[in-house]
């Protein structure tokens, strides 16, 4: 990007406004702008240029209001390598060196924000847990598929939100021990089958790598009905909050929609078993609905 | 226009605990945050909560321990609060079904920490911090509670009057991040800061990238006092390519720290000879760091902590985020092998003023967690006291916002009572950092809003000043882009403003922010559309990174002594009777004004003698 010199001052009563010293003082400032840009450009340049490998990026680029970025398209991108260097470093030393407009969500930069998924190589990873090493060249980065583009590399999320908040995703519970100091009990082996349930940090890939929740816009979805489990398989909610569950959970667009194909449980990046949760919550549902059993 | 009872500012632990104890009280309450609730920072704490809820435990052994770990800088009124709220807090999120790590007996489990006297950190996993941000988040929903996510706040509405002491918030303006739309939002009871903390001024830093103090430099720039910058803590285990934490609890289990020489250097060298690993964090930080700048370090950077003694079934039991973490981020099985580790920034001791019911000195204005500095920890936070921070202050704040009557506060806020005010000798020129010619420089109190105006009228003004920004910024055509500002900040503070500090390195910092800050006033903003802007917010968030940083080092730069985390190369001995006193900095007329107030030693029943702080 080449920084401008402005033109001459042309109206004579604006020129006249601005003293002097305000005018060298912006000139100045800008010949520093000017300097320090040009410095970095060149910089990125000879970075790029010195590092032993070059990692070859293909990113999806969008913005409905930018004429230019109306039309989808692919942009290139060279990103000098250094060891230990995730998709989600590469993006941002791409925005920081090349373009300021290349967008996408990123916070925590250790896989518990949940906020960077995105679709590599074809397939749902977090950017921030993804080593650049690990994939194949050009390594191209699309938006999460199945959600609406908001711009670049971000979709929008309400339709996600809205399912997981479909399942009541709050703990209910009716006998809370009386003393404000006093916990409930709660056995080792409880919280240790809720505890990959409570791992998720709604990324939203599952989601977006399940073939049923694409055709069905109803269909509450992985991550959904984990939520649900983490609830209905924790003993301290106790058995009339667990029916109540499962009747959610057997409605039409729940759990017997799933069709077993586990691209949730492969895309999930904390490794919760999503498939088997859903699954076991089909076996509670007939149970239930047998009551001899 | 948006209009509530009371608007929380951020969706961490504090400000969801904040909104939850406001609509307990029946405000109509909304919470506006940068980031969607999940994706908070408070999800990315590991270690745990720190609550006296055993027998053979004490609220006030916790308080002494907090005393003590702060090097004799907490308020105690602030850490007795803390101390003696944490356990029925902590408990309360257990009844809202939080998962955490239990015991035989079905009891929540508790675990040693550094610093402490009994092992009292209450835990689930290494994954604490998640577990509580989605429990308070599910409380929220419950609750039907109104959130504005991904509206970034860039002002607080703030009357004009000269004292700070005699302004009022009615609200604050923020920027809708989908659309690019300006919108203000009119608080009748209170506006809440729970914006959380500010690593992003370093470049080395357990904290996420949306960590750029946002919350400290608006409240500081509507002319609440910043207390305690320069005490940063910077924890002693983080992975040194990414910065990602390796929490205290490896420690705590057990973990071992080896130098190259496989010498347990902890008890070798002497740093902590009961103690040893679980020494308090600035002593450890500063072991490791001797340990490199010795040549004893491990690639001249870096310290081993081993857990394979563990065993592979305990780490996996209490420890196992950190197993990913480290395959993930560093490519070692810490089953298998030592991890690297070294310290980095992690941590904000100081931040917005606030006495320990949460109320800045601006009539209306709360601030809660970590932005906000009441203050619990003094010179050195201990490790599981950030996380009941949370819980206790957000809930005092939201109650307060919401108008239940709280005890009168003992620590004062403002320039009130016993300070004294200072100069502090500074290399350059100090203060300002606006954006463009005529934007208002002031972020905070509308300053040409004319002084009738109240309530929605300012709010509606404060609007009007923040479009002009805003509009400034995306329609200049060239100069200069904030990722540059940003780096150069970033890098100078963690050369300069790091564990070790000295004169002539602080002084280089102040010339290197005051570049920044000249640049500043050139900046521009690349990408012109009004969706998701991401280069619009983070040009914003790097005037506040200027702020931030210009306290740290300037505090830093004016406390001539050693004390916690402040560790200055000219003065090796801790100075009580001129240094038992708080850093204030106040903005006033586009400078920062240095002053101090003193400690408050003096407990409920009993006041903190300083010691020597021997692990």
């Amino acid at each position: 990007m080449s920084t401008q010199v402005p033109d001459q001052v042309e109206d004579e009563s604006s020129a006249e406004t601005v003293p002097a010293g305000k005018q060298k003082r912006d000139a100045k400032k800008r010949e520093r702008a000017e300097r320090v840009q040009e410095q970095r450009e060149a910089e990125a340049a000879e970075k790029a240029r010195a590092a032993d490998d070059t990692y070859h990026l293909k990113v999806f680029r969008y913005d409905p209001e930018v004429p230019d970025k109306q039309e989808p398209r692919f942009d290139d991108f060279y990103v000098p390598y250094k060891q230990g260097m995730t998709i989600l470093d590469a993006l941002m030393w791409a925005r920081d060196h090349y373009d300021s407009s290349l967008t996408f969500r990123h916070s925590c930069r250790q896989a518990i924000c949940g906020s960077d998924a995105l679709f590599v190589n074809g397939s749902q990873r977090l950017g921030c847990k993804t080593q650049l090493s690990d994939l194949s060249e050009p390594v191209r980065v699309e938006p999460l598929p199945h959600a609406d583009v908001v711009k670049d590399l971000v979709v929008d999320m309400e339709h996600f939100y809205d399912q997981m908040e479909a399942v009541e995703p709050y703990f209910q519970t009716n006998s809370l021990p009386d003393g404000e100091l006093e916990e409930q009990r709660q056995t080792r082996e409880n919280r240790e089958k809720v505890k990959m349930s409570t791992r998720c940090i709604w990324c939203s890939a599952c989601m977006s790598s399940c073939n049923i929740a694409a055709g069905d816009n109803e269909y509450l979805g992985p991550a959904a009905i984990n939520k649900a489990y983490r609830f209905a398989m924790d003993e301290r909610e106790g058995e009339d909050m667990k029916q109540r569950r499962l009747e959610i959970l057997e409605q039409e667009h729940g759990v017997w929609r799933c069709q077993t194909q586990f691209s949730c449980t492969e895309v999930c990046p904390k490794d919760i078993p999503l498939t088997e949760h859903i699954q076991e919550l089909k076996r509670e549902a007939i149970k239930n609905n047998l009551k001899f059993w | 226009m948006y209009e509530h009872d009371v608007i929380v500012v951020g969706a961490g632990g504090a400000g969801l605990r904040a909104a939850i104890a406001a609509h307990e009280e029946g405000a109509d309450v909304a919470i506006v945050s940068k980031l969607h609730p999940v994706r908070s920072h408070t999800g990315a704490a590991e270690g745990g909560i720190n609550a006296a809820l055993r027998e053979g435990d004490s609220w006030e052994d916790h308080a002494y321990d907090t005393m003590k770990g702060s090097d004799y800088l907490a308020d105690a009124p602030a850490a007795e609060t803390l101390c003696k709220d944490s356990p029925k807090e902590t408990i309360k999120l257990e009844h809202w079904g939080m998962a955490f790590s239990r015991d035989d007996d079905g009891r929540v489990s508790q675990r040693p920490f550094g610093g402490l006297s009994f092992p009292r950190t209450t835990y689930a996993g290494a994954e604490t911090g998640h577990q509580l941000l989605h429990t308070m988040y599910e409380q929220l929903v419950k609750r039907g509670i109104k959130v504005y996510d991904e509206w970034h706040v860039t002002r607080l509405a703030v009357s004009d009057e000269e004292n700070p002491e005699d302004r009022t918030c009615h609200g604050i303006v923020a920027y809708d991040v989908q659309t690019g739309t300006v919108e203000g939002f009119s608080a009748r009871n209170g506006v809440i800061l729970a914006t959380g903390g500010l690593g992003q001024v370093y470049d080395h830093t357990t904290n996420a990238v949306a960590n750029t103090g946002d919350g400290v430099a608006m409240a500081y720039r509507a002319g609440v006092p910043m207390e305690d910058m320069e005490f940063i803590q910077f924890h002693p285990t983080t992975l040194p390519s990414t910065g990602v934490l390796i929490t205290e609890g490896v420690r705590g289990e057990g973990g071992i720290l080896y130098n190259e020489d496989g010498e347990r250097f902890m008890f070798e060298y002497g740093y902590a000879n009961n103690l040893g690993e679980l020494a308090s964090r600035d002593v450890v930080a500063r072991a490791e760091l001797t340990e490199v700048n010795e040549g004893r370090g491990i690639e001249d950077e870096y310290v081993h902590l081993d857990m394979r003694h563990l065993g592979e079934e305990r780490i996996i039991d209490r420890l196992e985020n950190i197993i990913h973490l480290s395959e993930d981020f560093e490519g070692v099985n810490p089953v298998e092998a030592p991890m690297p580790v070294k310290p980095g920034q992690h941590y904000a001791m100081g931040g917005i003023e606030t006495d320990e019911n949460g109320e800045t000195c601006i009539t209306g204005l709360y601030a809660a967690g970590e932005c906000a500095c009441a203050s619990v920890h003094g010179g050195n936070r201990l490790g599981g006291n950030a996380l009941p921070e949370l819980i206790v202050f957000g809930k005092r704040a939201g109650h307060h916002a919401a108008g239940k009557d709280m005890e009168e506060a003992r620590i004062t806020t403002g320039k009130v009572g016993d300070y004294e005010t200072a100069e502090v000798e500074s290399p350059v020129q100090l203060g300002e950092a606006g954006i463009g010619e005529d934007a208002v420089a002031d972020g905070g109190a509308a300053a040409d809003s004319g002084a009738a105006a109240t309530g929605t009228d300012l709010v509606q003004q404060a609007v009007e000043d923040e479009r002009e920004t805003i509009n400034h910024l995306l329609e200049k055509e060239d100069g200069i882009q904030h990722a540059e500002i940003r780096e150069r900040v970033q890098q100078s503070m963690t050369q300069y403003v790091n564990v070790f500090r000295e004169e002539e390195g602080l002084k280089q910092a102040l010339r290197d922010i005051r570049e920044a800050r000249e640049l500043y006033q050139d900046v521009f903003v690349g990408d012109k559309s009004r969706t998701f802007n991401t280069d619009l917010l983070q040009t914003l968030e790097t005037r506040n990174i200027l702020d931030i940083a210009e306290a740290i080092t300037l505090g830093a730069l004016a406390r001539n002594e050693f004390r916690g985390a402040h560790w200055r190369k000219e003065y090796q001995e801790r100075r009580d009777e001129e240094w038992l006193k708080h850093t204030l900095l106040s903005w006033n007329d586009g400078k920062p004004e240095l002053w101090y107030k003193p400690v408050i030693l003096e407990g409920e029943s009993k006041t903190y003698e300083p010691k020597v702080r021997s692990y």
